[in-house]
C-alpha cells in the first residue's frame, strides 16, 4: 500500500513537472504576444501603415518597410518555390529513395536549413555583390558600380537561398500524399512519367506547394541577419523602384529603432507599433500555414 | 489539328490494324524535363559547396599574406625544419617546433609596442595583416583603433558562455514539455500545446529580440539585481526561447518513434505510464534528444539579432553570467557593414564566418549520421 | 482458329531475392475473357501487372523469359513502355479516379495523347461511358468531381477511362472485390460485353465470378501456375489435384 502511494506521489511530481514545463512555454508565448499586442496596439492605424517616417523617424509610419518587405518575400517566392518544387519533385517522382544522391540531396537540404542566417548575409555579399555583381559592372558597365553593391535583388536572392530548404520540405511531404493508385492509373494510361507528374500529381499537390511558400515568405519577412549587409537600407526617402535600389525592411527597422536610434525613448511606440505589425504578418501566415497542413494530413489519413 | 492526331494515331497502327509498340520514342519533353530536375535538384548541394567556397574565399587573404610573412620571418627555422622533415618521430624536430612556436608568440606579444610603426604604415595592408593574424588568438577584440587588434578568443569565449546559459534553460524546459505533450497530456492540451510551439517557432528573431531587450531585461534585472542590464543571461534566455520550437519537435519525434511495443510490454509488466515515460520511452529516444539539443546548440551558436540586441555587445572575457558579451554572429553583424571591403577586418569577419558554419556544418552531421544510426540500433535491434 | 493474343514463355519473376513467379508459360487468346484465380500471394497479380510492364515501377523486380503480345516481346529493348500501355489498359484493384471531373476523368487519356479538337473528345468521352455502361448514370453530370460518385460507379468511370484509350487487352485487377453486389454484377454484366471487342484478362479472388464471366481460367499457387483450360473443364473436372481442392474449397 505504502510503496505504491510513495510511486503515486513520484509519477504525479514527474508530470507535474513535465506539465509546468510545457505551461511555463505557453506563457512565455502568450505573455510575449500581450506585451507586443499591448504596447503596439495603440499605434497601429491607417496612417502609421500607409505613411512614411518624418522626423528622422521619430513620428510618421512604416509604409516603405512594409512596401520593401513585401517586395523582399515576392522575388525571394519567385525563385524560391520553383527551384523548391522541382528538387522536391526530383527527390519522391525520379531518385530512388536510397540512392546515393538521394540520400546527399536531403542531406545537402538539411544542412541549408541549419546554417545560421548570418552566414548566408556573408554569402551573398561575398557570391552576389562581390563576385556576380562586380563581375558584372566590369563585363557590361565599364566598371561603373550598380551590382556591386547591395540591393533589392541579391537581398531577395540570399533569402531565397534561406527558405528554400523550408520549401523543398513542405512540397515533398505534399507529393508524397499523392496517392501510388493515381500515378499508376495515368501511367497505365499511356502517359509518359512527366505527364503524370504535371497532370496528376501536382495539381494533387498544390496546397503543399502553397503551405511551403507560405512558410517561406514568413520566415522571409522575419529574418534580417542576411539581408544586413545585401540590400536592407536604415532609410530611404524613395521606394524602391529597380532591382538595384536599397530598400527598408520591417525587421530591421525594429533593430535600427531601437539600438541606433538617437532617442529610444521617444520612438517607443513606434517600436511597439512596428513589432506589431510584423508579428502580426508572420502570425496569420503560419496560421494559415498550420491549417493547409492540416487539411493536408488530414486528407491524407482520410 | 484533328488531322494531325489521326495521323499521329495511324502510325501507332501496323498494317493489321495493331498497335505498334517495337517504335521506340524519343520524347524531347520527357528527356528535357528530367534532365532539369536532375540538375535543379543538385542545386541544394551545389550551394553548400558554394558557400563554403565563397565564405572561405574572403578570408582567405589572412592566411595568403601570413604565409609570405611566415616565411620570411622564420626562415632559418624552416631550414632546420627541411633537414628534419624525413623522420617525423625524431625527437628534436618536435622541439624545434615547439622553438618556433615560441617565437612567433613572442613577437605578437612585442606587437603592441612595435604596433604605432605598423599604424602608420597602415596602408600596405601586408604589415597589418601580419599582425592581425598574431592578434587573432588572444583576447583583445580591438578591430577599430590606431592599431586593431582581432582577438576572437574573447568572442568565442562569449558565444560559449551564452549558449550554455540558452541550453540550460531551454533544452530542459522543451524536453520535459515534449515528453509530456508525448507520454501524459490528452488530446486536447495536445491541440493547444503543439499549435502554440509551432507559432513560436515562426516568430521573428528580431521580435524576441525586441522582447528581451525592452521588456526581459528589465524583469530579470529587477529579479536578479545585477548591474548591466543587457547581458549574456539575459541574451541566453532569449536565445533560448528561439531554440525551444527545434528542441521540442525533434525531441517529440523521437518519442513518439518509439515503437508502440516498447510502451506496451512496459505498461504489460505493471510498470505505471510515468515509470514508462521515465524509464522506457525516454531511453529509448535518447539518442534523438541528443541530436535536438544539438539542432538546438546550432540555432544559438549563429543566432544574430538577438545576440545583437539582447546580450550588450562588449567584448569581454570573463565567466560571470551577469556581464555583457560579443558573440561571434553579432560581431559579424554588427561589424560587416561597416567595413572596408578586401580590409583585414572584413577577412577576420569572414574568418569568423567560416568557423561558425563549419562548427554548425559538424553538429548537422552528426546530429544526422551519429544519432540516425544509434537510433536505428536501439530500436530496431540492428 | 483461335488467335492468340498473349503468349509467356518460361517466364521468371524475382522480387528482390525472392521467386515470385516460377517458370510460367500460357497461351491467351484474343477476344475472350480469361480469369487467373488463385490464394492471395499466388503470384496471380503479379503475374498481371507484368504484362503492361507495370512492375517496372517496383524497384529489384527482374524479370526472365519471354512475354510475347501480338508475338512480340514486350521487355524487349526497342519496346516503348509507354504505347504498351495504350495498347495494354489496365483497370485497379480500388477504384482509383483522379480528383477531376467525370468528363476530365475520361478524357485524360485522349488528351494526353494528343487529341485536342473538342467535338472529338466528346464522341471518345460518350462512347467510352456508354461501352462502359455508365452513360446514363452520368451525362447529366459530367462536369461534377468524379469523387462524388458511388464506389460502383467509380470503378465502372475507371473502366470508361481505360476504354477511351482504346487499348486491344484490358487487364483487370480484382475489379469488383471492394464493391457491393449489385456493383459486381454491372461490372460483370459489363465485362461479358466488352470481350466483343477486347481480349480481356482478369484477377479474381471469388471463383463463382471467374466461372460466371471467363471463358478461361488459370489456376496460380505459390507463384506457378498449375493448370490452365477451358472454365468449364477447371471448375468440373480439373486435371490436378491442387486445383480441385481449391475449387472446392479445401483451402485458401
Amino acid at each position: 500500500m505504502i510503496k505504491s502511494f510513495k510511486r503515486n506521489i513520484k509519477g504525479i511530481l514527474i508530470e507535474g513537472m513535465t506539465l509546468s514545463a510545457a505551461l511555463l512555454i505557453i506563457a512565455i508565448v502568450v505573455v510575449m504576444v500581450t506585451v507586443i499586442v499591448i504596447g503596439g496596439k495603440d499605434q497601429i492605424s491607417w496612417e502609421f501603415l500607409t505613411s512614411f517616417p518624418e522626423d528622422g523617424m521619430t513620428k510618421g509610419g512604416i509604409f516603405p518597410a512594409i512596401y520593401g518587405t513585401a517586395l523582399l518575400v515576392i522575388i525571394m517566392s519567385v525563385a524560391a518555390v520553383p527551384f523548391g518544387t522541382i528538387t522536391a519533385i526530383y527527390l519522391t517522382e525520379y531518385a530512388k529513395e536510397n540512392s546515393i544522391i538521394a540520400k546527399t540531396i536531403r542531406f545537402a537540404v538539411r544542412t541549408l536549413a541549419v546554417i545560421p542566417s548570418i552566414i548566408y548575409g556573408l554569402f551573398g555579399l561575398g557570391f552576389f555583390i562581390k563576385f556576380v555583381g562586380t563581375n558584372v559592372d566590369n563585363t557590361f558597365l565599364g566598371g561603373h558600380l550598380k551590382w556591386g553593391q547591395p540591393n533589392i535583388l541579391w537581398a531577395s536572392l540570399t533569402m531565397a537561398l534561406l527558405t528554400l530548404p523550408v520549401v523543398i520540405v513542405s512540397v515533398e511531404e505534399a507529393l508524397k500524399t499523392v496517392p501510388r493508385d493515381l500515378r499508376a492509373a495515368s501511367l497505365a494510361l499511356g502517359a509518359t512519367k512527366w505527364q503524370t507528374i504535371w497532370k496528376v500529381v501536382i495539381p494533387g499537390s498544390i496546397s503543399g506547394i502553397m503551405t511551403g511558400t507560405i512558410l517561406a515568405v514568413s520566415r522571409g519577412a522575419g529574418e534580417v541577419a542576411p539581408i544586413l549587409f545585401t540590400g536592407v537600407a536604415y532609410y530611404v526617402a524613395t521606394l524602391p523602384t529597380s532591382f538595384s535600389d536599397q530598400f527598408m525592411v520591417l525587421g530591421y527597422h525594429i533593430y535600427v529603432m531601437t539600438t541606433q536610434s538617437a532617442n529610444v525613448d521617444k520612438t517607443m511606440p513606434i517600436q511597439f507599433g512596428t513589432t506589431l505589425v510584423l508579428l502580426a504578418l508572420t502570425f496569420i501566415l503560419n496560421i494559415s500555414a498550420i491549417i493547409l497542413r492540416y487539411r493536408i494530413r488530414k486528407k491524407k489519413t482520410d | 489539328m484533328t488531322k494531325k492526331t489521326k495521323k499521329a494515331k495511324q502510325s501507332e497502327l501496323t498494317d493489321s490494324g495493331l498497335i505498334d509498340i517495337t517504335k521506340k520514342k524519343f520524347r524531347w519533353s520527357e528527356y528535357l524535363a528530367e534532365k532539369i530536375i536532375k540538375g535543379t535538384a543538385f542545386l541544394s548541394i551545389t550551394i553548400i559547396v558554394l558557400i563554403f567556397f565563397f565564405v572561405f574565399r574572403e578570408s582567405m587573404p589572412i592566411f595568403s599574406t601570413a604565409k609570405a610573412t611566415a616565411k620570411t620571418e622564420a626562415a632559418m627555422e624552416n631550414q632546420a625544419e627541411q633537414e628534419t622533415y624525413g623522420d617525423v618521430t625524431d625527437k628534436p624536430k618536435v622541439e624545434d617546433t615547439q622553438e618556433t612556436y615560441g617565437e612567433v608568440k613572442d613577437v605578437s606579444a612585442t606587437a603592441d609596442s612595435t604596433s604605432e610603426a605598423y599604424s602608420v604604415s597602415a596602408g600596405s595592408g601586408f604589415d597589418d595583416n601580419q599582425t592581425a593574424l598574431k592578434s587573432i588568438l588572444t583576447k583583445d577584440w580591438v578591430p577599430v583603433s590606431q592599431k586593431p587588434r582581432y582577438g576572437i578568443f574573447s568572442l568565442i569565449i562569449g558565444t560559449f558562455k551564452v549558449t550554455i546559459i540558452s541550453m540550460l534553460f531551454a533544452a530542459p524546459l522543451a524536453i520535459m514539455a515534449a515528453l509530456y505533450t508525448a507520454s501524459f497530456a490528452g488530446k486536447r492540451l495536445k491541440e493547444i500545446i503543439k499549435p502554440t510551439i509551432e507559432m513560436l517557432a515562426g516568430f521573428p528573431s528580431v521580435v524576441i529580440g525586441f522582447f528581451a531587450l525592452m521588456v526581459m531585461a528589465t524583469f530579470l534585472q529587477e529579479i536578479f539585481h545585477y548591474d548591466t542590464r543587457l547581458n549574456s543571461f539575459v541574451g541566453g534566455i532569449a536565445m533560448g526561447i528561439a531554440a525551444i520550437p527545434i528542441i521540442f519537435t525533434i525531441t517529440e519525434d523521437a518519442l513518439t518513434a518509439v515503437p508502440k511495443t516498447f510502451k506496451e510490454a512496459s505498461l504489460a509488466l505493471g510498470a505505471s505510464k510515468w515509470q514508462t515515460a521515465f524509464f522506457v520511452i525516454l531511453p529509448a529516444a535518447t539518442p534523438g534528444i541528443f541530436a535536438a539539443v544539438l539542432l538546438g546548440i546550432g540555432r544559438v551558436f549563429g543566432e544574430t539579432m538577438i545576440a545583437l540586441m539582447a546580450t550588450g555587445n562588449a567584448a569581454q572575457m570573463d565567466l560571470n553570467p551577469f556581464t555583457s558579451v560579443r558573440t561571434l554572429a553579432a560581431t559579424i553583424g554588427a561589424e560587416m557593414a561597416e567595413v572596408v571591403f578586401g580590409d583585414t577586418h572584413y577577412n577576420v569577419l569572414f574568418l569568423i564566418g567560416s568557423l561558425l558554419f563549419i562548427f554548425t556544418f559538424i553538429l548537422n552531421a552528426i546530429a544526422e549520421f551519429y544519432v540516425k544510426g544509434k537510433l536505428m540500433k536501439r530500436i530496431q535491434g540492428k | 482458329m483461335i488467335h492468340e493474343k498473349i503468349h509467356t514463355e518460361n517466364m521468371f519473376l524475382h522480387y528482390g531475392s525472392k521467386l515470385a513467379l516460377n517458370d510460367i508459360s500460357i497461351q491467351i487468346p484474343e477476344k475472350k475473357v480469361t480469369a487467373f484465380i488463385g490464394p492471395s500471394g499466388c503470384g496471380k497479380s503479379t503475374f498481371l501487372r507484368s504484362l503492361n510492364r507495370m512492375n517496372d515501377l517496383i524497384d529489384g523486380v527482374k524479370i526472365e523469359g519471354k512475354i510475347l503480345i501480338d508475338g512480340i516481346n514486350i521487355y524487349d529493348n526497342n519496346i516503348d513502355v509507354v504505347t504498351l500501355r495504350k495498347k495494354v489498359g489496365m483497370v485497379f484493384q480500388k477504384s482509383n479516379p483522379f480528383a477531376k471531373s467525370i468528363y476530365e476523368n475520361v478524357a485524360y487519356g485522349p488528351r494526353i495523347n494528343g487529341v485536342k479538337d473538342k467535338k472529338q473528345l466528346d464522341e471518345i468521352v460518350e462512347t467510352a461511358l456508354q461501352n462502359a455502361a455508365i452513360w446514363t448514370e452520368v451525362k447529366d453530370r459530367l462536369g461534377d468531381s468524379a469523387m462524388g460518385l458511388s464506389g460502383g460507379q467509380q470503378q465502372r468511370l475507371c473502366i470508361a477511362r481505360t476504354l477511351a484509350v482504346n487499348p486491344e487487352i484490358v487487364l483487370m485487377d480484382e475489379p469488383a472485390s471492394a464493391l457491393d453486389p449489385l456493383s459486381t454484377s454491372k461490372i460483370e454484366e459489363l465485362i461479358v460485353q466488352l470481350k466483343e471487342k477486347y481480349t480481356i484478362v482478369i484477377v479474381t479472388h471469388n471463383m463463382q465470378q471467374a466461372a460466371r464471366i471467363s471463358d478461361l481460367t488459370a489456376f496460380f499457387y505459390l507463384g506457378e501456375l498449375i493448370e490452365f483450360d477451358k472454365t468449364k473443364k477447371i471448375f468440373t473436372n480439373p486435371d490436378k489435384k491442387q486445383t480441385e481442392d481449391y475449387i472446392t474449397g479445401r483451402f485458401g
